[in-house]
């Protein structure tokens, strides 16, 4: 049964709800699987499932095209998507709601369009040590291509981005703020509407990397005041190869073409093209039509379910993770900031993430050990590499005792 | 030492020997007389790894390496360092050979000639982790080549 029909009280219903995401019900390695690693994907409820299946089975076709029934189904599904998204996210209109890849598609996209539109040799790109590299790379990129330059605010040792440090690095060369909403390595939670603040005082727009923000709070890009705002559809619970740019209209309008192609244009000759009207000036191509349903089934989902309350649950389990890890001798958390989501990097002494990182896959439980696509960050703690457990809201308490009992065996494995 | 693991495989791949040599790795230092050397890097998990080497002839009279990585890759390289002092350039490129085929399961049916490096042969049921222990055979080997390169595992 699902738990859209069941849940009616504030009761959040964790049996329930994990019954709607099927791959949670597995044995690895003759053990029940314990999945830790939603920064890196989220697994899918069925509703997500359900919804993918049915464009293929019933409703596969071109959008935006054809006068048949089907192209007429895909191309409502596929603008019912949009509409869900921009609820989600509480924007003004489905023109602020761009369909990408990804959040690294979302941001390359204003790096493209709007960075090169902008940028004279000189201008400065304001990003934090926190960033992942989907956010440092494309301004270096257009930094090596204009003369830009990259400017990097310091954190604390905490994974804190020290406020003042960002105010005094804004001025008249900002061309444009880039950070992340939550750091994926960290968890971090950035008080990005004080830097929206700092950032707007001096004309500076914003650009929020709102990939590991998105699963895990509720996000009102009008409440931010943010101008960019990026995310990932498979870190929310829907498909991955599918994500959202949404940018005020106002920019997007001014903003060039990202690419060229099918859909994004009015009328073409070889002599003048006219472009599109948001949002599809920037969705050229055939579009990623089955993502977007998944992706407007997976935010449907988590609203029926209640973004808050299961914010609530997931700030209850990081809660008791870290008293539990905490009490492990031996083990450092990495990130240890007072706002932080469900995200618990750590580093063991003497033992390297690494062999952490398989001993816990022989125990069924899935984390990520690495760099997090985060080298700077890894860096800045003097760490190569770090152990990291994500939660989501289906995650249980005994899966974090799970998670424990498993560390305390690694140690021992590498008991002197 | 009591591994009190219910895993066969684990206890397999962190066996006494290799846990031993992850923790204290032999000939773990620089070697000011080198005459190659090469670095080594496994860009996804960030092991890096210099082997140093002083050849004699096409002999092997001295071998060292530094860096740093999982117990994996250090044992690996440790006791690549033990099994190739002494030998000859022919034999070390042979006993490479046939590591890389123990460590990735190609072939586990004879592993009397790879004395303490048959160790590595519970790594077959971890192929996610056989680029770790080869690591330091492929800066050996350019080491060996003269190459001044960095080597990668990608």
């Amino acid at each position: 049964m699902s738990a859209l029909r069941v849940l009616k009280s504030t009761e959040f219903d964790l049996v329930t709800i994990r019954r709607d995401f099927p791959a949670l019900h597995q044995k690895v390695h003759g053990k029940p699987l314990v999945y830790l690693d939603n920064a890196a994907t989220t697994q899918k409820p069925s509703a997500v499932i359900e919804a993918v299946d049915r464009f293929y089975r019933f409703d596969c076709s071109n959008v935006h095209r054809a006068v048949h029934a089907l192209s007429d189904r895909a191309t409502m599904a596929y603008e019912n998507a949009r509409t869900t998204v921009k609820q989600f996210i509480n924007a003004r209109s489905e023109r602020e709601i761009i369909f990408v890849r990804g959040a690294t598609e979302g941001i390359n996209l204003v790096m493209n369009s709007y960075g090169r539109m902008r940028t004279v040799p000189g201008s400065e790109i304001l990003i934090s040590t926190l960033e992942h590299h989907s956010n440092i790379v494309p301004w270096q990129l257009l930094a090596e291509q204009t003369g830009a330059r990259l400017i990097v605010v310091p954190i604390r040792d905490t994974g804190e981005v020290i406020l003042e440090e960002f105010e005094r690095r804004l001025g008249s060369n900002t061309l444009l703020v880039a950070v992340a909403h939550v750091s994926n390595a960290l968890g971090t939670v950035v008080p990005v509407k004080e830097i929206i603040k700092m950032a707007h005082a001096r004309e500076v727009p914003v650009l929020l990397d709102g990939a590991q923000a998105i699963p895990h709070m509720r996000v009102d890009v009008q409440d931010l005041e943010c101008d960019f705002y990026a995310f990932s559809g498979h870190k929310v619970f829907g498909p991955t190869g599918i994500g959202v740019l949404y940018g005020r209209e106002q920019l997007l309008e001014g903003m060039p073409p990202y690419q060229g192609g099918g859909d994004m244009i009015r009328s073409v000759t070889f002599e003048k093209t006219i472009y599109n009207e948001l949002p599809y000036k920037f969705e050229a191509g055939t579009p990623h039509i089955a993502g977007a349903i998944g992706l407007g089934a997976a935010l449907q989902y988590i609203s029926q379910i209640g973004i808050d309350r299961a914010a609530a649950h997931e700030r209850k389990l990081l809660g008791y993770a870290t008293d539990l890890l905490s009490t492990i001798p031996g083990l450092r958390l990495i990130g240890t900031a007072r706002e932080k989501v469900g995200v618990l990097s750590f580093v063991l002494d003497g033992i390297h993430p690494h062999d952490v990182g398989t001993i816990l896959d022989r125990n069924g439980i899935a984390v990520r050990t690495g760099h997090h696509c985060a080298q700077p960050v890894m860096e800045r703690f003097g760490v190569p590499a770090t152990t990291r457990a994500s939660l989501a809201f289906y995650n249980s308490k005994a899966e974090m005792d799970a998670l424990a009992n498993s560390i305390r065996r690694v140690q021992k494995l590498f008991a002197a | 030492m009591n591994l009190n693991l219910d895993d066969a495989e684990v206890a397999e791949l962190y066996q006494e020997l290799i846990v031993d040599h992850s923790r204290r790795p032999r000939n773990f230092r620089r070697l000011e007389r080198a005459t190659h050397h090469a670095e080594g890097f496994n860009p996804l998990c960030g092991d890096k790894v210099t082997v140093y080497l002083e050849l004699e002839k096409d002999i092997v009279r001295e071998v060292t390496f530094e860096g740093e990585g999982c117990a994996i890759s250090k044992a690996s390289a440790s006791l690549m360092t033990e099994s190739i002092k002494g030998r000859s350039r022919t034999e070390v490129t042979r006993l490479f050979s046939r590591f890389r085929d123990v460590a990735s399961g190609v072939n586990n049916a004879d592993l009397a000639d790879l004395g303490k490096l048959a160790a590595f042969s519970g790594l077959r049921g971890f192929p996610t982790r056989v680029k770790c222990a080869t690591l330091a055979w492929h800066t050996l080997h350019a080491a060996l080549d003269k190459t001044t390169s960095i080597v990668s595992t990608e």
